[in-house]
């Protein structure tokens, strides 16, 4: 059966504290997920009390502040600190976001941050993402055409036809839905995952591939696309408000349109 | 349904991230189930909808009104077709779920044959109910 309970090793054990130092006024706690592989020891949550008022305003900016000045063993990835590199994707409050972007006054009380749920954990806050980015890899992200494009210049797409990339090409594969799908989280060794199928149906929609047939046909598998049973919290936790369930649900008409 | 290849955990652990995606490919179905278990469900709403109501109105029905009831042709077949969708649609729903939940691939494969031979039989037994009354 899908398991529901985490195995003995992965129960999580109250931490370190850290308090706040003298003085400070504006103080939140940010409870964060604490595992290294190679201490041998059950992960933790530890709570270190941060002084807003010499903090930046996002979550990013407390655990850069965390990881200079408090514990410098606290691990995390991170990039561009603006919302466009997709590194710093991780479960805030409950709710898989990308730190950078999430004002810390947006959360109420205690800031509770874990890894990207479900997914083996490199360490800490870093989760390993090698299935995720092999089933990327597997539905062929790149344009594929026989035509040979025109000696003098570029592909041409309409107006029209370029419209149909849009709220499609602004994933940034932070695979904040693909972690917070259950059908992901049960079945992801098989299902490829919100993520994963709006960059495949982001080929699918461009008017200058020509695979599209091809491309249907890889998807049309009970596992790979019809465990999504639109549950929605893709579109919900997406961190660029894109939909991914709606391109899912144009995939499958797609596949009912040319059967029926 | 498997994608089980029978390789040992060590083999299984060495094959690349991108092998064991692939895995055996694409079943090239999925659109006939995901398409019946809509129809059958737009179907069933007006049908469900009438035989709720035929029973509603039918409390207390003398015994010979009921089977002349039955074996009036448009409602017998409209009981058949409702036996047949409701049995197509509990199965295609439950086998939806057993996917989702079951796991290892045999006790999967055994559940979902499990689930179909059950409502075949049961769809096939008031079937012969309903024919027994109207032929």
């Amino acid at each position: 059966m899908a398991t529901f309970t985490l195995p003995k090793n992965s129960t999580i054990s109250k931490g370190k504290h850290y308090p706040a130092p003298h003085g400070a006024k504006k103080v939140r706690s940010f409870k964060i997920y604490r595992w290294n592989p190679d201490d041998g020891e059950n992960p933790r949550t530890d709570t270190y009390d941060i002084d807003l008022d010499a903090c930046g305003p996002m979550v990013l900016d407390a655990l850069i502040k965390i990881k200079n000045e408090v514990d410098t063993t606290l691990t995390f990835r991170r990039s561009c600190r603006e919302g466009i590199c997709g590194s710093c994707s991780m479960n805030i409050d409950g709710l898989n976001t990308l730190a950078c972007l999430k004002p810390i006054e947006d959360v109420k009380g205690e800031v509770r941050i874990h890894p990207l749920p479900h997914m083996p954990v490199v360490k800490d806050l870093v989760p390993d993402l090698s299935q995720i980015y092999a089933q990327l890899r597997s539905v062929e992200p790149w344009l594929k055409a026989d035509t040979p494009p025109p000696p003098d210049g570029e592909r041409l797409q309409s107006k029209e036809e370029r419209a149909k990339l849009d709220g499609l090409w602004e994933c940034i594969l932070c695979f904040c839905c693909s972690t917070a799908c259950p059908s992901y989280w049960w079945n992801g060794d098989r299902y490829l995952g919100p993520a994963v199928l709006l960059q495949a149906y982001r080929w699918i929609a461009d008017s200058r591939d020509e695979a599209t047939g091809e491309r249907l046909d890889a998807l049309e598998d009970p596992f790979k696309l019809y465990r999504c049973h639109t549950i929605m919290n893709c579109a919900r936790t997406c961190p660029k408000g894109l939909n991914p369930g709606q391109a899912i649900g144009e995939i499958k008409k797609m596949l009912a349109e040319r059967q029926v | 349904m498997s994608h089980s290849t029978g390789e040992s955990p060590r083999q299984a652990q060495l094959r690349t991230p991108l092998g064991r995606v692939r895995g055996a490919g694409s079943a090239k179905s999925g659109v006939a189930h995901w398409w019946g278990q809509r129809v059958t469900s737009i179907a069933l709403l007006p049908l469900t909808i009438w035989f709720i109501a035929s029973l509603a109105t039918s409390a207390g029905m003398p015994h010979h009104v009921a089977q002349a009831w039955i074996g009036h042709p448009l409602n017998a077949v409209l009981l058949l077709a409702l036996i047949g969708l409701t049995f197509h649609h509990i199965a295609a729903g439950l086998q939806v779920v057993i996917e989702d939940y079951v796991k290892p691939e045999g006790r999967k494969m055994a559940a979902v044959l499990a689930v179909k031979f059950a409502c075949t039989l049961l769809a096939l037994a008031a079937a012969l109910a309903v024919l027994r009354i109207a032929v």
